[in-house]
């Protein structure tokens, strides 16, 4: 690894450094929460969390465990920064992102502290780029309170059958409508679109449905457009659970394997669109 | 009225629906009593296609009692339903079809793996009956061709390409890209395939002839019988009447009637200069009335009952009617030969949608039983004005 023959010395001026044998495990989770340029990064020993925001109703997290990483190695208890994702990804991919199976992207990220920049070495077939991306003031992510013990309803579906019903969703529709209910029609998604509207039923004993547990009828909308990208999440995923808590908020997390068979999770939290009748 | 589709025949109605889409923008629906018609048309009315899947194709269908129910709807939220094509006989399997009176909904339920269910509520609006008027069985040349040997054929012209002329002698049929007369000599690359009589499993000609039709609603067609894999078939007379693409199998058919361009450019320059020295007319007993064979006229006609509703006995459907719609075509065109030259309206016609121009329009009967005939009357004269050309320049 011609990367990681750099001195000691050099990094002992770092408090975060992280280094991955192919870029693209990185990257690829990165992708599934880019809805927006502004990404705050938490750095524990524990791992990387990558935050993105959007109109204080969606939080999008990737977590990626230390154990994921070739290196990690972090000087503090909590490391945070905010970076612009959209050229971090730009970086990471800085030599075509090529999916060419026994080429990839050896990459060595590392951070000073506060008002250094991020430093990315990144390695292919010799050749080794560096960038430096400035970093920015941390925000502090929205807490939505969230918290398992307030989940009225929960399912955990295989993502293949989310996938289809995904990319079938009419998008005329302004909202996707989740209704969750002990009895029929126990997990329904439906659209209300310009030509009509839908209804996707998964009944609870299907074969992709790993778990349901639902308690009480549930139905609350949320935006069509906040949802949206969620479905770069769901392309990658294999597991997907879908919760809501006594407020009708939404938490889907997703379970994402990579080649190597490493687990990594992302998860979305969104506010509900209005108040809707329960029938 | 419930239908029922079950395992593969799903994916033909899927496929049916997507070659539809490909001609335009609204699906009419029709139960009848020998079967569902799907139909659809263009927006210039140069191209029409009718989808009729008979009984038997359906494990249940039972049409509404006592009244005929027809409707249009967007063909774009019908293509949503089977949205996910390819994957779409693995995964459904039961499709309903149900229509909601009192909701005005037509719901399509589709029934798939893992115990999934899918429900599509779709608004629809009333419509008229639309029926193209044709009579592929007098035509002077017919041909029947597996469909992977058109397939093969229109591969090598580019998808950018809008038209091809098709040109036939006692043993041969040759494909060639359309040229414009306008397009720069340099500039232009002719493709042609020749095919032998022996490729066809039917090729019988008449009258040696050529034709130009756009190529988009041909591989519509062809996408369907490709995946059904039925074989196509072909009849046309010569330049200027309809192209008849038709697909049939015990349990449906399908057929695809698109606009052909006159023979010659230039003579076709002379022709509206004078429309009397016209090559003579179709021996159909309509076309006798239309002073441009190349004119494929368009008509909304009363039929005098419930029985014209059949393609043959619409195209010899009223012929009081006929006349009158023939009269509004042939105004039309005097009008234009009038102010051919330079009036604005050409210029837009020009500009903006020049196959409008060259293929006219097809000619349509909009066939209504007697029992609504007086109260879809204003209707009826709005359709008249909209085989106008002037009218759908207003549109624009």
């Amino acid at each position: 690894m011609p990367l990681s023959t750099q001195s000691q010395s050099d990094d002992e001026q770092y408090v975060l450094v992280a280094s991955l044998d192919n870029a693209r495990h990185l990257s690829n989770i990165l992708k599934a929460i880019t809805f927006k340029d502004h990404a705050i990064f938490t750095a524990t020993p524990n791992g990387l969390k990558v935050t993105v925001e959007d109109s204080k109703c969606l939080q999008a997290n990737a977590f990626i465990q230390a154990e994921i990483f070739q290196e990690y190695t972090i000087k503090e208890d909590l490391v945070g920064f905010q970076i612009n994702l959209t050229v971090l990804l730009d970086c990471l991919n800085i030599f075509g992102g090529s999916t060419v199976p026994g080429v990839s992207t050896a990459l060595r990220m590392c951070y000073r502290g506060y008002g250094y920049p991020l430093t990315l070495f990144l390695e292919e077939a010799g050749v080794v780029t560096v960038c430096k991306i400035n970093t920015q003031e941390p925000e502090e992510p929205i807490d939505f309170e969230f918290c398992s013990s307030n989940v009225t309803n929960k399912v955990i579906l295989q993502s293949e059958s989310l996938k289809e019903a995904f990319s079938e969703l009419d998008m005329t529709s302004e909202v996707l409508q989740i209704t969750m209910s002990p009895s029929q029609p126990y997990f329904r998604l439906s659209t209300f679109g310009n030509s009509g509207n839908a209804h996707y039923d998964y009944s609870k004993d299907s074969d992709m449905m790993e778990l349901f547990r639902c308690t009480k009828t549930q139905t609350n909308r949320y935006k069509m457009s906040l949802l949206k990208p969620s479905t770069k999440a769901l392309a990658l995923s294999c597991k997907v659970s879908v919760r809501t808590d006594g407020r009708g908020f939404l938490s889907l997390q997703y379970l994402v394997r990579n080649d190597d068979g490493q687990i990594c999770f992302v998860e979305y939290y969104c506010c509900p669109d209005e108040e809707v009748e329960e029938d | 009225m419930h239908c029922v589709v079950t395992g593969g025949n799903v994916k033909v109605l899927a496929k049916a629906v997507h070659s539809l889409s490909r001609i335009g923008d609204e699906l009419y629906v029709e139960p009848q009593e020998d079967g569902l018609a799907l139909r659809s048309v263009n927006s210039s009315r140069s191209a029409y296609a009718c989808f009729l899947f008979a009984p038997l194709f359906f494990s249940r269908y039972s049409i509404p009692n006592g009244h005929t129910f027809r409707c249009k709807m967007a063909i774009k939220s019908v293509q949503a339903v089977f949205r996910s094509l390819a994957t779409l006989e693995k995964t459904v399997e039961k499709c309903h079809i149900e229509l909601d009176e009192q909701k005005d909904r037509l719901t399509f339920t589709l029934h798939c793996k893992h115990g999934l269910l899918k429900t599509h509520n779709l608004s629809f609006q009333d419509s008229e009956s639309l029926q193209a008027v044709f009579d592929k069985d007098s035509c002077a040349n017919v041909f029947r061709a597996q469909p992977r040997l058109l397939v093969d054929t229109v591969v090598h012209f580019p998808a950018s390409l809008e038209e091809v002329t098709v040109s036939v002698s006692d043993e041969r049929m040759w494909v060639r890209n359309h040229v414009e007369e306008e397009a720069e000599q340099s500039k232009v690359m002719l493709t042609e395939l020749c095919l032998a009589s022996d490729e066809f499993d039917h090729f019988a000609v008449k009258a040696h002839s050529s034709i130009t039709f756009c190529l988009k609603e041909l591989r519509g067609l062809l996408v369907f019988a490709e995946s059904t894999g039925l074989p196509v078939s072909m009849y046309f007379d010569e330049p200027g009447s309809p192209v008849v693409l038709s697909v049939t199998d015990s349990v449906l058919e399908g057929n695809f009637v698109l606009a052909t361009l006159s023979e010659d450019p230039n003579l076709r320059k002379n022709n509206s200069k004078g429309a009397h020295t016209q090559p003579p007319p179709p021996p159909d007993d309509f076309m006798n009335d239309d002073i441009d064979s190349y004119l494929i006229a368009m008509d909304t006609s009363i039929a005098p009952g419930p029985s014209a509703t059949g393609p043959s006995t619409a195209s010899l459907a009223d012929s009081t009617c006929s006349k009158q719609s023939a009269a509004a075509t042939l105004r039309t065109k005097t009008h234009r030969e009038e102010e051919e030259e330079n009036t604005e309206e050409d210029e837009t016609d020009d500009s903006e949608r020049p196959p409008n121009k060259k293929f006219r329009s097809l000619f349509f009967g909009s066939v209504l039983p007697l029992s609504s005939q007086m109260s879809t009357q204003p209707v009826m004269c709005q359709e008249v004005l909209a085989s106008d050309s002037e009218d759908e320049s207003q549109v624009e």
